[in-house]
């Protein structure tokens, strides 16, 4: 018996360390698109091959007791209450690792979310409701208009309530289907009309909630020209699985022809993702339906109706 | 493998001081059917109920999860009576797999079933402090798990079992009426109960321990059924108040976690003034030390038992005592890892972040200490063994995935994935579903009075050992592959997920998994039902154990020690001491068998 937990315990070991260490790119991290994403991707490799270590050795242990100190008829067993010594170094060592992991990680965090975006970055608005994003940008004046909740109804394409008493919302656009520039910072706020999304795009390391009542400001840089995939990482109701939307990451002069006409180009530009497993030659990938990519200037339909 | 038969009959070494007679809490066993076995103040017999309410959910949450799997990767299948599983019914099912396992499995057996029935046997006491407490709290788990089961019938609840507003608090946005209402109502319940339990497990474990039972002395699973008592009592307060206020929100028009100027479904709401991210403190206050609430009760049962087993005394008995105390300190400080995604200042963010890497800091004691207590040890591999180190083993493998959680920066792609799903479910799932099972075939001949099948029972465990690794250990690749979880269908849902495509051969092989291992529970339930009538009859102390229960006939007598409170002289694990004959010192032999 003790053999037979010798070798399922380290083949099980084995099994799960080879995967962590050839791990082919199906079942990894999917390829960085930030700048920030590299230093997350090596924290998580320091961490990786600390618990690797750790695991492995833990485990081996375990398997090798088993199989060595079974009852063999032999004389009695060791009569040990323990080792204070052996207990304190363990202990430290174990906080020197751990501790030690953390604080290595923490300037990460803090570049990510103690500071704000710097000035000139690129704004744009991101707001879940069920079972939908909506991405809006403030237009030339760099201001987003009022927002007003009696106005949001999605029928009538307002889904966002923007003000169109408001000459701030004149310019503004709204998309559903997010393009961004590459290379350029972004200053994203956060808005949930409903209930509690998350906006999670793997490729970008980036994922935040959006939260009914707060309005969450946030800043990462693009740097991979490519199309992704939002996932809404927090349960949102019965259509959840179905909350997703396309990211375009583009260059610099498409995302200034995407903002002169957003509809038209989107329609010449579907998003196309997601590029970056090299799954679309798959005959049941399509682009989303396209409804989901109208994208419009407020401004228009709503002078339009008064 | 010895042959348990063989064991010799060691009764008569229970030396039981009569002079000292403190019967006070010896009372006259009843007669009649109802008293005995369905309001009984017997703590054995509520035991027992909560043990038997622990299968059925378990059995329940079970099969949930089977119908999930199924979903997942076969969602054209049509089960009969229930028919094509539906992307939003999934999120029923998770919700109630979720709610059913935490807390009506892992919160009752480990705590409430054997902690009931061998917490006042192992100090020595006749009963726990507060009988009529102790059955009122059964009846009020029972009537929360009736209660559930309504809100299953209804209308299922699909907001998961740690049902967040804004999405729990309004109904028009999916939480629809009596589902959610019986959710919230059967956890307030749950909690009332909980609070009853708590108090009781304290005043025993402080009040009547036998003579000789000093706190130093008690079995680590006393110890730990101990701090889990005070965990409970400080965070199903909690709880149960959120409960209370999120039911008030839904139809009494407060606004606690409601902000204003919503519009759910073109609905303006009425709401204003809260905020969601209350909830989630409070959730998760109770949340985080719940955690340790399922799995400290399964960390006693395995250091009692792999010192047992290996005849060796436990490696650093007190160290293992403050990692316990260290582990539930330090577990109502990092709430907060549950919430990095939230919006909550980032600035918390670095506490709980570093609170977090502390409290591994313990559990690695613990870690270290079984291993040392195996290690020149001479080890028997009854079936209690095998799952105690498969305890260990799935310890390991689920606590080495929360430094990786513990980091915000980690965070970031992880939270919410199939990583943390493959992360609980080892640890605080299986790892604590292993200290049931291997509580259950140790002390199932105390229990019922005879032995369980060791065939059937290794069988089990290979089963569940291999099955569990090859069910949760893929899920990590997928999180990182940045599988979502709480996604219905991968290739249904609007044919949208390409993204993971390539993940799908994993999840039909999880799946498989899943059900060849759920299928194996069977030869469980048969071991158990089959032995209580026809497994061989077991000797008093089958396992040449040390602590009080094994001094005792089995099943026990009524008052536990028949009127005579046993007098301990040694500590728990004496275990091959030199010079002594046998390789076991009980915790009542004569001083004089082994002077420390
Ligand atoms: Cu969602
Ligand atoms: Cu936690």
């Amino acid at each position: 018996m003790g053999l037979a937990l010798l070798l399922v315990v380290w083949l099980i070991t084995f099994v799960s360390t080879y995967f962590f260490i050839a791990h082919p790119s199906w079942m990894w991290l999917p390829p960085v698109a930030t700048t920030y994403g590299p230093q997350i991707d090596s924290q998580f490799t320091y961490t990786y091959i600390a618990m690797g270590i750790v695991f492995v050795a833990a485990q081996v242990a375990l398997g090798l007791f088993a199989w060595k100190y079974r009852d063999r008829g032999h004389a009695a067993a060791y009569y040990s209450h323990g080792n204070i010594r052996l207990e304190a170094v363990w202990t430290i060592l174990t906080a020197i690792l751990f501790v030690g992991l953390n604080l290595m990680g923490q300037h990460i965090w803090a570049q990510a979310r103690f500071q704000g975006p710097s000035p000139g970055s690129e704004q744009v608005e991101i707001t879940g409701m069920q079972f939908q994003w909506y991405f809006r940008y403030p237009g030339s004046d760099g201001k987003y208009g009022r927002t007003l909740a009696k106005l949001e109804d999605p029928s009538t394409g307002n889904a966002l309530g923007i003000d169109p008493d408001d000459p701030a919302a004149k310019d503004d656009i709204v998309s559903s289907t997010l393009v961004l520039p590459v290379n350029r910072e972004l200053d994203v706020t956060l808005k949930a009309l409903d209930v509690i999304h998350d906006f999670f795009v793997p490729e970008f390391r980036f994922k935040q909630d959006a939260v009914p009542g707060l309005l969450i400001h946030m800043h990462f840089t693009p740097n991979r020209i490519g199309d992704y995939e939002i996932d809404c990482a927090e349960l949102c109701g019965s259509g959840h699985y179905k909350m997703r939307a396309g990211v375009k990451v583009v260059s610099e002069a498409d995302y200034q022809a995407f903002l002169k006409a957003p509809q038209q180009w989107l329609t010449e530009h579907p998003w196309n993702g997601p590029m970056s497993r090299g799954l679309m030659q798959e005959s049941e990938a399509k682009p989303p339906a396209p409804a989901l990519q109208l994208a419009m200037r407020h401004h228009q339909s709503q002078a339009e109706n008064h | 493998m010895g042959n348990v038969q063989n064991t010799p009959h060691r009764a008569d070494v229970g030396v039981v001081d009569s002079s000292v007679q403190h019967a006070a809490h010896a009372h006259a066993a009843p007669t009649g059917f109802i008293r005995k076995y369905i309001f009984s103040l017997d703590h054995k017999v509520i035991g027992l109920q909560y043990y038997f309410l622990a299968l059925a959910s378990v059995f329940t949450g079970l099969i949930l999860s089977v119908l999930m799997r199924i979903h997942l990767v076969w969602p054209e299948w049509a089960i009969p009576g229930i028919g094509i599983i539906k992307d939003e019914q999934y999120l029923g099912l998770l919700t109630l797999h979720g709610t059913f396992m935490v807390f009506f499995v892992l919160t009752t057996a480990p705590q409430s079933g054997f902690g009931n029935y061998f917490l006042p046997i192992q100090i020595g006491a006749a009963d726990m402090a507060f009988p009529v407490l102790n059955m009122l709290s059964f009846w009020t788990t029972f009537a929360a798990f009736i209660v559930m089961l309504g809100a299953f019938f209804t209308v299922m609840p699909i907001a998961g079992w740690t049902s967040y507003p804004t999405l729990s608090a309004l109904p028009n946005a999916g939480s629809l009426p009596w589902g959610q209402d019986l959710w919230l109502l059967s956890i307030a319940l749950f909690c009332a109960a909980s609070l009853m339990g708590a108090l009781n497990f304290i005043t025993t474990t402080l009040d009547l321990r036998c003579k000789g039972m000093s706190l130093w002395r008690m079995p680590l699973t006393c110890w730990t059924w101990f701090v889990t008592a005070i965990l409970g009592l400080l965070a199903f307060g909690v709880l149960l108040s959120g409960g209370l206020l999120l039911l008030l929100d839904r139809n009494a028009g407060t606004s606690f976690f409601v902000p204003g100027g919503l519009v759910v479904n073109g609905v303006q709401q009425r709401h204003e003034g809260g905020s969601p991210l209350l909830w989630q403190h409070l959730f998760w206050f109770f949340g985080h030390p719940e955690v340790y609430i399922a799995i400290l009760p399964g960390m006693g049962v395995a250091s009692q038992l792999l010192s047992t087993f290996s005849r060796k005394p436990i490696f650093g008995y007190r160290a293992m005592v403050f990692a316990v105390m260290a582990i539930g300190l330090l577990g109502f400080m990092v709430w907060g890892h549950h919430m990095f995604m939230s919006g909550m200042s980032p600035y918390t963010a670095f506490a709980f972040s570093l609170m977090t890497m502390a409290i591994g800091v313990p559990s690695a004691i613990k870690t270290f200490n079984w291993l040392g207590t195996m290690w020149r040890g001479k080890i028997r591999f009854y079936t209690p063994m095998l799952f105690a180190i498969g305890f260990v083993s799935l310890f390991v493998s689920g606590g080495l995935s929360g430094p990786f959680l513990a980091q915000p920066t980690l965070d970031i792609p992880l939270h919410d994935t199939f990583f943390v799903v493959a992360h609980f479910h080892l640890i605080m799932g299986v790892a604590a579903i292993f200290g049931i099972f291997a509580a259950t075939y140790y002390w199932f001949p105390k229990m019922f009075g005879r032995m369980m099948s060791e065939s059937l029972g290794r069988l089990h465990f290979w089963f569940t050992f291999v099955g569990t690794y090859a069910i949760f250990m893929p899920m990590h690749y997928e999180g990182m592959a940045g599988r979502p979880r709480r996604y219905g269908s991968m290739v249904v849902a609007g044919g949208l997920f390409n993204r993971l495509a390539a993940l799908m051969p994993l999840e039909k092989f999880i799946s498989i998994a899943a059900f060849v291992t759920a299928a194996a529970q069977l030869i469980f339930v048969i071991n158990l039902f089959w032995s209580m009538k026809k497994g061989e009859k077991a000797p008093v102390n089958p396992w040449e154990a040390t602590t009080l229960e094994w001094t005792i006939p089995s099943p026990p007598p009524h008052d536990n020690f028949a009127g005579n409170t046993p007098v301990v002289n040694h500590g728990p694990y004496e275990y091959s001491v030199p010079g002594v004959e046998r390789d076991y010192v009980m915790q009542t032999d004569p001083a004089s068998v082994h002077a420390h």
